[in-house]
């Protein structure tokens, strides 16, 4: 620790501070624009020039290390010349138009003007002009003359996005931040460069012109997309969702969130919002009043049940949807008398099922990720689907943390990864055996039964090693380990390389509420979401969900689906499929529009409040699963608030729930003969993951919205015979889809990439399985 | 240009027009004996530095640091990479020493960078030659094959055990890749923009690793240091100012090129060796240090002697050692004017002061120069040219803001006379009738 003297305040910081974290530490505020806490520094805007003691000139705080005895004057005639020089600097050149700026009123430039700027400018020459740029849906790069070249956009790719999209082209006063010629902006965590950006260069095309920061009220929320919880500040005029910003949540989200979270608002107002329930008479859906489709149900279900048994009945929920609404379907359905219920549409393999000490779950705080010092990540496709939980594996990665990852493509995580090994889904279980075994091997244990035929190959025994080697280290299963038919085979096998490593093993979790749908108690007494398509029954509950975009196999949904004698849909759209086969549509309040809390993947629980009203006849979903019960006259639904749900399952103000466990009592299964022949490899596009981000128009627009094609590696293309670009017919059972063939060696041969929740896709069966291919 | 004329020369000793660059005639000249020297007698690296220390060998780049005071900053017991580099990326206008070396000696260039690595522990080196002078950039890649050939670089030199391997880059041309840490990031394959500092490369060098960045004129005294001693190199200047120095002399002299002379020579001198003023005109002002130097009216020059405190006591700086000579038919706020465009078109705008300041500073001596000045016009640049001053990450804003603010000083009433009258105060017959040096207006 040093002691250092700033503005006649003594503080004491640890050595390698700059005067910047000092001057926080103390809480002096030094007007900067490029210093930004989580990226590197630039030093290249000058403003946080400050004053120090026999320093000749004035130096910036930003990158000047503190020493001892150092006497630092912020706001001294020197430092407060300094400042207001270079703020005459920025200024010259900056259009002064504030008041039709999209920025005006929340920029830092406007804002420290008003300290540092002068009253009338003594510059009187032209100003410089800078073309605008195309960078894609998402970003608009209209206003690239507001630019000050503090480049925090251009190192937030490149640090933070792992992708360097922008960069600072020519020299001098032509100096200009720029894409690369002809390309877009596309990377998943693009939005956050315009919260950095502190001008109006970068601002949001979605948003954009659209209101005044001022008229805006700020509201709490979370994220309901993927497992992180981000953290989010969701602003609201005249009761509509305009633009939603990055709450900060070192913990968390650090002050990022991914573009998924800051773009599916407009989905809010999508065409395609259910407003009034919809209840199927003469063979058509028509609007009727909440009364009567609740009667409806009633009735219904109460015929079912009487009938053919409750046990033909099954509930299937959405693990985006709030803990409470999960909880109030489980326990309607098990006081009707069934236990198929579910919140897990695209699990295939169910062998865990009561074999588990408890809640599956990270395996650790997000905030111990920075700590491992080696990280396995077995099936995911980490950047597109855990855009933040990946940033934070690449900052592990950069600082010589060794990341590896197993998956079935090999998609590039702009992590820096130690090692790569990309099968055929079917071939996941050996590639994990082989690291097992490599790991028994290295620590001199004996190979477990039935791995020994397994190969330990070179790549598995660096992994092994390097799990071995560190001291803090974890194994994460990501969405495919999930997904696949042996994702048991895969739990024992990690939880077995955790043992033999002394690593932790953690999901990372495929959605908002994938950890709170078991602390919702949503899991199967009967049957599960595979098994209550599989065995089709005579009426189904659907809550969040679009079946045929977001089940493990479509196919058998739909089927299941279309001929039960009652689906009720709990809803926030109007789903053009459903309306082949939906009795009942129930419009629910969506994102933002409900109470509700989210459990993390970390277990964090985080309540969110509703931030505005609900549209149309829209109610939210725990309120309607509460009535549903009273109609019904279900014992136990006498709740008034959300909050009294909740309470039932977790005390208030818990911060993190209990019974959190990956332990699994499952034996490893000897390794076998696994199927050959051409094999499916679904990922689920991050645009497409669930019904908010379907309906964001903006997020369709971009390079990650696009049109599934059948991927395929260039080997398999010339054994089938097909031209890239051509159109393929692709087949599983009685499914088919006519797509364009691709060539991407990141396929591993034998396979093709066919992404699932599409509705060009929606025809196919499952989304790990042999699929035929053929010229269409 | 070439090397027309030497008072006790030790760089360009023995040199023969452009027949003598080859390794033979090097050795011939005594080449490539310190070197040989020291590694077979593995002379303790301390001993090195502090034999260069003594002998008060000031960096030729232009800012004069101690170069035996910048080896000992480089970590002795670092584990990994050093690399040693030899700025050969001179874009100041008014210097042209540098490619003269190269072009006439390079094995001086070549033995000193090796004496360097061996003093400073680094295995690796790169010569940054900048892109114009291409010609330059083939011959020091001959000679390297020389050099690598005769087993004077690469791996165990002459079967001593010590490993250097050294290559030539070239650069494309930007001013700013000669600013020390800029170059480094050029030849990462980066965009050349200097670093702010601290860290020192010293510390954090190329690829984050420790580095010695030294200009070509400095690693071409070494070999002579280490021959002669630190004394006979001292002894040939003036006390904190040893050895001799390339002065390239340019505009309006009878014999502009380059000339080696002992540093603390007359000016006097120097210019008359250059031939004097062209057609016996009267001096009216001289940069003594390259265009980013204060410039320095006639009197003032005329008794200074050519050394870095004396240079600096007048209010100017030493600098590379380009001396621009202007006579009387030159008109100062022209000869600004281009200046400032050079500095202006070269900012490599990375920070905000030298990004804008640069751009305006242009327009308004471009605009004085055009019969648009204003009356406030002085007092704004000078107040410009303080808020750049000092606030810059490199020393660019620097070299943009001191001719600015010299030639205002010292010509303020050429300066007054053109805002006012709209015309210059030298007659435009009589600046064409002196020479085409400040042809060029933009």
């Amino acid at each position: 620790m040093l002691d250092i003297e700033i503005d006649g305040r003594l503080v004491q910081v640890p050595a390698g501070s700059t005067i910047m974290d000092a001057a926080q530490l103390v809480g002096t505020y030094i007007p900067h624009f490029c210093y930004h806490k989580k990226l590197s520094i630039a030093a290249n805007c000058r403003m946080c020039m400050v004053q120090v003691e026999k320093a000749p000139k004035p130096l910036p705080a930003c990158s000047t290390p503190v020493t001892g005895g150092m006497k630092v004057f912020t706001h001294s005639e020197l430092a407060v010349a300094a400042q207001k020089g270079v703020m005459e600097f920025l200024l010259i050149n900056h259009p002064l138009d504030c008041p039709i700026c999209d920025q005006g009123g929340e920029c830092q430039l406007q804002d420290l003007s008003v300290g540092y700027g002068a009253g009338t400018s003594r510059y009187r020459e032209a100003k410089r002009v800078v073309f605008q740029k195309e960078a894609g849906p998402l970003i608009s790069m209209q206003e690239m003359s507001r630019c000050i070249h503090c480049t925090r956009c251009v190192r937030f790719g490149q640090e933070i996005a792992g992708v360097k999209e922008l960069g600072m082209a020519s020299r001098n006063m032509h100096s200009e931040i720029q894409t690369f010629v002809g390309r877009t902006i596309d990377s998943e965590l693009s939005g956050n460069m315009i919260d950095l950006c502190p001008v109006g260069a970068l601002t949001s095309k979605p948003f954009r012109y659209s209101a005044r920061s001022w008229e805006l009220s700020r509201r709490k929320s979370v994220s309901p997309h993927d497992s992180l919880g981000t953290n989010l500040t969701v602003q609201v005029k005249n009761n509509r969702v305009m633009r939603v910003l990055a709450r900060e949540n070192e913990d968390v989200n650090e002050c990022w969130i991914s573009d998924k979270d800051r773009f599916s608002y407009e989905a809010l107002n999508s065409s395609e919002r259910l407003l009034k329930p919809m209840v199927r008479v003469d063979g058509a859906l028509r609007e009727v009043e909440w009364n009567v489709a609740l009667d409806y149900i009633s009735h219904a279900l109460k015929d079912v049940a009487k009938s053919h048994g409750a046990e033909s009945i099954a509930a299937l929920a959405s693990p985006h949807s709030t803990l409470e609404e999960l909880y109030l379907l489980q326990k309607l359905m098990r006081e009707i008398g069934s236990g198929n219920v579910d919140f897990r549409p695209r699990r295939r393999d169910s062998s865990t099922d009561g074999k588990r000490a408890g809640t599956p779950w990270l395996g650790m705080r997000l905030s111990e990720i920075k700590d491992l010092d080696a990280v396995l990540v077995v099936g995911s496709f980490l950047r597109k689907d855990h855009p933040l939980f990946a940033q934070r594996l690449r900052q592990l990665a950069k600082k010589y943390g060794e990341v590896s990852l197993v998956s079935v493509t090999s998609d590039d995580p702009l992590i820096r990864l130690t090692e790569q090994i990309s099968v055929p889904p079917q071939d996941l279980v050996l590639a994990l055996a082989g690291i097992v075994k490599a790991a028994a091997e290295l620590m001199g244990e004996a190979v477990p039964a039935g791995l020994e035929s397994g190969d330990a190959c070179e790549k598995s025994r660096a992994i092994a090693q390097s799990l071995l080697n560190g001291e803090k280290k974890a194994v994460f299963l990501g969405n495919v380990a999930e997904q696949i038919a042996q994702a048991g085979q895969l739990h024992a096998l990690a939880a077995e390389l955790c043992r033999l490593t002394g690593a932790s093993l953690g999901f990372i979790g495929e959605a908002a509420n994938s950890v709170g749908g078991y602390v919702a108690k949503a899991l199967p007494t009967g049957l599960n979401a595979y098994e209550m398509f599989a065995q089709p029954r005579k009426a189904y509950v659907l809550m969040g969900l679009e079946p045929e975009l977001d089940c493990a196999n479509p196919q058998m949904a739909v089927a299941a689906l279309k001929q039960a004698s009652l689906v009720v849909l709990l809803t926030s759209f109007k789903n053009v499929a459903a309306l082949d086969y939906a009795d009942v549509m129930l419009p629910i309040a969506a994102f933002a529009e409900t109470s509700g809390t989210y459990v993390n993947t970390e277990g964090r629980v985080q309540g969110v409040a509703g931030v505005c009203r609900p549209q149309g006849e829209a109610r939210p979903a725990w309120k309607v699963l509460r009535v549903l019960g009273n109609v019904l006259g279900l014992p136990g639904f006498e709740y008034e608030s959300s909050e009294q749900v909740r309470d039932e399952l977790i005390p208030s103000g818990t911060e993190f729930v209990e019974g959190l466990d990956n332990g699994v009592e499952l034996r490893i299964q000897s390794i076998g003969s696994y199927p050959s022949g051409l094999q499916r490899i679904a990922d689920v596009p991050i645009y497409f993951a669930d019904s908010l981000v379907r309906r964001a128009v903006s997020l369709q627009q971009t390079k990650d919205a696009a049109i599934p094609a059948a991927r395929m590696n260039p080997q398999t293309l010339a054994e089938l015979g097909v031209v890239v670009g051509s159109r393929v017919r692709v087949r599983q059972d009685q499914g088919e889809a006519v797509l364009t063939a691709c060539s991407d060696s990141t396929v591993p041969a034998g396979c093709v990439r066919i992404a699932a929740a599409h509705p060009t896709t929606a025809a196919l069966g499952e989304m790990f399985g042999p699929i035929d291919v053929e010229r269409a | 240009m070439a090397i027309l004329g030497a008072i006790n020369p030790m760089l360009t000793v023995g040199l023969d027009g452009d027949n003598a660059w080859r390794l033979d005639d090097y050795v011939k000249r005594g080449g490539y004996s310190a070197l040989k020297k020291i590694i077979a007698e593995k002379t303790p690296t301390d001993q090195i530095i502090k034999e260069v220390k003594k002998s008060v060998l000031r960096g030729r780049g232009g800012a004069g640091f101690p170069t035996g005071l910048k080896w000992s900053f480089m970590p002795k017991y670092f584990p990994g990479d050093k690399y040693v580099i030899c700025n050969s990326d001179e874009g100041e206008p008014g210097t042209f020493k540098d490619r003269d070396i190269l072009r006439y000696n390079p094995h001086s260039v070549i033995e000193g960078m090796a004496i360097a690595a061996y003093a400073i522990g680094a295995a690796r080196g790169y010569n940054y030659i900048h892109g114009e002078i291409w010609e330059i950039y083939k011959r020091f890649e001959e000679a390297l094959d020389e050099a690598r050939a005769a087993g004077l670089i690469g791996k165990n030199i002459l079967g001593s055990g010590f490993d250097f391997e050294l290559f030539a880059h070239h650069g494309y041309g930007a001013y700013i890749c000669g600013e020390e840490s800029a170059l480094l990031d050029s030849i990462e394959g980066k965009k050349g923009q200097p670093r702010f500092k601290p860290p020192f490369p010293a510390n954090y060098g190329l690829y984050g690793k420790p580095t010695t960045v030294n200009n070509t004129e400095t690693f071409s005294a070494v070999p002579f240091i280490l021959n002669h001693g630190a004394d006979a190199y001292l002894e040939a200047g003036k006390p904190n100012n040893g050895g001799t120095k390339l002065f390239s002399v340019s505009g309006h002299v009878n014999r502009p090129g380059n000339y080696e002379i002992p540093l603390g020579t007359p000016f006097a001198t120097l210019l008359e060796m250059a031939g004097g003023v062209r057609g016996g005109r009267k001096l009216k002002a001289c940069i003594p240090g390259g265009s980013s130097a204060p410039v320095l009216p006639a009197q003032t020059i005329m008794d200074c002697t050519m050394d870095f405190d004396s240079i600096s006591k007048a209010g100017s700086m030493l600098g590379s050692g380009a001396v621009i000579v202007m006579d009387e038919t030159t008109c100062m706020v022209r000869a600004l004017e281009r200046l400032s465009y050079f500095y202006y078109e070269e900012s490599c705008g990375q920070c905000t002061p030298c990004r804008e300041g640069t751009s305006w500073l242009y327009k308004v001596v471009h605009r004085i120069e055009h019969g648009q000045g204003r009356a406030d016009d002085l007092d704004l640049l000078r107040s410009v040219t303080t808020n750049i001053m000092g606030r810059t990450i490199c020393a660019l804003g620097d070299a943009a803001s001191m001719p600015v603010q010299s030639f205002v000083k010292h010509f303020q009433d050429e300066f007054a006379y053109h805002i006012e009258h709209k015309k210059c105060l030298v007659p435009p017959e009589i600046q064409r009738a002196g020479s085409g040096f400040f042809k060029a207006t933009v």
